[in-house]
């Protein structure tokens, strides 16, 4: 179960983002990645994701080309955009419950439970916070799980306790055995981790 | 098949629910059907006349207020792309869009157009084939509409130029949905027309989602 991204460019609108980007991640592995506004950050975790086709080079999952058999590997990983892909007439509950069973999963009342939203759970997602839309977002990692996490500024608008329960999180998915691919502005304390920077780009991790 | 059922009852309760976007749609086709009458006047024959026509533009314009909802709030919030990771080939995410749509934003027009046709003077024989036709006609008008919709998401004043890319493409459903009633009316057979109608239906049901599903990958990037 590993995750291999071979020699990648991305061209936005005539513009190369970057290019003869690569990096293997194996099980139990996270990569940081860091970078300036407009580095590519998030447009590398949607190129991942399968959202955004590279202009060159290869995504390997499985020792599979995941542009071959896309089906088959959106069913191992979560992607968590900017946005926070609630509805927000639906309640905390039916947002979370809906991605999870969208995803095949039904862990929704211990998502909840860890994301401490279940005295929210009825409450419509439009008079959330942004940091409890942002939980809410997140609890869909939990309510229906997946080897390879794809984090695009996980920690934004949340508190430092939510940012420690978090990590925390993300550490025992590491531990597990879990990938992550995170993009995040804010410090986070992981020993598995690997730093990749876009603005310093080497080639392979 | 869960998934596709996931986003299609999500859709349906999610119009339940916002509820306005019903409301303002059928307030649109009752003004804008019985404006015909009061400008026309009140010759019956005249009415009688007209009444196929003007019902099935009334329901066809009705129909694209709502289109930009296929996709348009699910690109602003960010599902959109959740909905393209998941399992579910997106052809069929898109069919299960296209499906509740017409559930909510047309089946309500059929179910109210046997009422606005009596204020037409059309013949009571005629009201059955009327509904008749917007029900085999109407799927095409959610099917032709999501191409559009697809194509245009994330564009700023897309409204007007989804109505440019999709009214074009709605006129043989409209000539063969006013021609089955007219037939009617006149007691002639109506059902080569209703025919082609579910032929058009049917043909687009294969087409317009593998359309629509292109565009949104191309939008999404």
């Amino acid at each position: 179960m590993t995750l291999i991204a071979d020699n990648l460019r991305c061209i936005r609108q005539d513009r190369v983002i970057f290019k003869g980007l690569g990096f293997t991640l194996g099980p139990g592995q996270g990569i940081w990645v860091k970078g300036k506004n407009g580095a590519g950050k998030s447009s590398l975790l949607r190129m991942i994701a399968g959202l955004l086709k590279p202009s060159k080079g290869t995504i390997t999952w499985k020792d599979v080309d995941t542009q071959e058999e896309p089906e088959s590997f959106r069913q191992d990983f979560r992607y968590i955009a900017h946005q926070d892909a609630l509805k927000p007439v639906l309640s905390v509950r039916e947002n979370i419950e809906f991605w999870a069973q969208y995803h095949g999963g039904d862990k929704v009342a211990g998502a909840l439970k860890l994301f401490e939203l279940e005295h929210l759970q009825d409450t419509p997602a439009q008079i959330l916070s942004a940091g409890q839309k942002k939980r809410t977002n997140l609890a869909r990692l939990v309510a229906s799980p997946a080897p390879l996490w794809i984090l695009d500024e996980p920690l934004s608008s949340l508190d430092t306790h939510y940012i420690d329960l978090f990590t925390d999180l993300l550490r025992e998915h590491l531990e597990g055995g879990g990938l992550a691919l995170l993009a995040t502005h804010q410090t986070i304390d992981l020993q598995r981790v690997t730093i990749f920077d876009l603005d310093n780009l080497k080639g392979v991790v | 098949m869960s998934a596709f059922f996931r986003i299609f009852s999500r859709d349906v309760r999610l119009a339940v629910r916002q509820g306005s976007a019903l409301t303002m749609t059928l307030s649109f086709f009752v003004i804008a059907v019985t404006l015909f009458p009061l400008g026309v006047g009140p010759e019956l024959s005249i009415l009688a006349r007209i009444g196929p026509g003007v019902l099935w533009v009334g329901a066809l314009l009705a129909c694209m207020l709502t289109l930009d909802r296929i996709f348009q709030a699910d690109y602003e919030d960010g599902s959109l792309d959740q909905l393209m990771v998941g399992t579910l080939p997106v052809e069929l995410m898109v069919l299960a869009k296209i499906l509740a749509h017409w559930l909510t934003a047309v089946v309500p027009l059929i179910i109210i157009t046997p009422v606005l046709a009596i204020t037409f003077n059309m013949p009571l024989d005629s009201l059955g084939v009327m509904a008749l036709s917007l029900l085999l006609g109407s799927p095409v008008l959610s099917l032709i509409g999501s191409v559009g919709a697809a194509l245009t998401v994330g564009m700023r004043r897309g409204g007007v130029l989804l109505s440019l890319l999709v009214l074009p493409l709605y006129i043989p459903v409209l000539i063969f949905g006013v021609a089955a009633v007219e037939a009617a009316i006149a007691l002639l057979p109506a059902g080569s027309h209703l025919l082609l109608l579910a032929a058009f239906s049917a043909g687009s049901l294969v087409i317009c989602p593998i359309a629509s599903a292109a565009a949104l990958r191309l939008a999404v990037e």
